[in-house]
């Protein structure tokens, strides 16, 4: 089997640093915009939603994009120790990252939708805002099912003494399509809300 | 040659053939996801039960067949899998806090906040399962 026959790099054969699974320095700056979260859901603020909704969005579809279309291809023609180096460094950020944006966004725009009246049925857009659940369920079964069990994956074995390259190298390759996947669901979350603003 | 050297040594962590446990834990995702999606499309008006509770039902015995399937694994690295399904579901306890308390807030009663509270739980238990598996299955027991 490969796994058995791929050699381990003398790159990650020498010692290394053990790599982080989360980063603790991150948990306040997740915890601080969890309670703004709260806060703004708490009090109805139109402006607070606004502000969580549109920059969590922004950020959430726009690293997407970046890891997906941009960054995913570039990590697909490194070689395996150089992802490995990259990944080990970028993956751990992501684990706090995303989650938090996602909760962000989700949470506001679902808040900001029923105190606009946009969950109603008799909304006009209706049928968008359906499509953008639809959207957004399609890409959690992909993220939580797929990308984030690889990615969590990867950080364990990078940490074990010999890691297995060919190992990392499959877990990775899921990392990569999926992201991609998910950027290019993405673009459909862009044409729904900016469809939604303008209507 | 692999053959040989399976007759001589244990097997590697993920050598050893697994129950579908990630597949299952997939599409126990896909159908609590699917009943959300269904219950956002109809609030805040009344949401036809029928749907949503077969959902849920077919997501609870697929997580239900998990559970077991998972417990039946012999020399599983347990301690990596209760270390990462552990801190994943603190984790999601907090999310899932995080939702029940907008249903609340926004009014959502009776069998229709039971279903989605018990939507939440299958929810909260599938994902560290799911996490906590995916890792342990490379880990040495």
């Amino acid at each position: 089997m490969a796994t058995l026959a791929e050699p381990i790099p003398a790159s990650l054969a020498a010692p290394r640093p053990r790599t982080k699974i989360v980063p603790v320095q991150g948990l306040p700056v997740v915890a601080a915009v969890i309670i703004g979260l709260t806060v703004a859901i708490a009090t109805n603020s139109q402006w607070a939603l606004d502000f969580f909704h549109v920059v969590g969005g922004g950020l959430w579809t726009g690293i997407d994009l970046f890891l997906g279309l941009v960054l995913g291809p570039i990590l697909g023609t490194m070689s395996i120790p150089s992802r490995i180096e990259l990944s080990g460094r970028l993956m751990p950020k992501l684990l706090l990252i995303m989650p938090t944006l996602v909760t962000m966004t989700l949470g506001s725009g679902f808040q900001l939708a029923r105190k606009l009246g946009n969950l109603s049925a008799s909304y006009p857009q209706h049928g968008w805002l359906v499509a953008s659940y639809i959207v957004v369920g399609v890409m959690a079964v992909i993220a939580l099912g797929l990308l984030e069990p690889a990615n969590i994956a990867v950080l364990f074995e990078m940490r074990k003494p010999e890691p297995n390259v060919a190992r990392i190298g499959k877990l990775m390759r899921v990392f990569i399509y999926t992201a991609g996947i998910t950027g290019l669901m993405q673009i459909a979350t862009l044409v729904i809300m900016t469809k939604l603003a303008s209507s | 040659m692999a053959s040989y050297e399976h007759a001589h040594h244990p097997p590697a962590a993920d050598e050893r053939p697994m129950p579908p446990i990630q597949q299952l834990g997939g599409a126990t995702l896909v159908l609590v996801v699917a009943g959300g999606i269904y219950t956002a499309a109809h609030l805040p008006r009344h949401v036809p039960q029928g749907p949503t509770i077969g959902l849920l039902a077919a997501a609870c015995v697929l997580l239900a067949v998990n559970i077991i399937l998972l417990a039946r694994i012999e020399n599983f690295a347990w301690s990596s899998f209760r270390l990462v399904a552990g801190w994943v579901f603190a984790a999601y306890i907090i999310i899932a806090g995080m939702l029940e308390y907008v249903f609340i807030y926004d009014d959502t009663r009776g069998s229709q906040l039971v279903i989605l509270t018990a939507m939440l739980a299958v929810f909260a238990v599938n994902i560290p399962l799911l996490l906590g598996f995916s890792v342990a299955r490379f880990q040495d027991p």
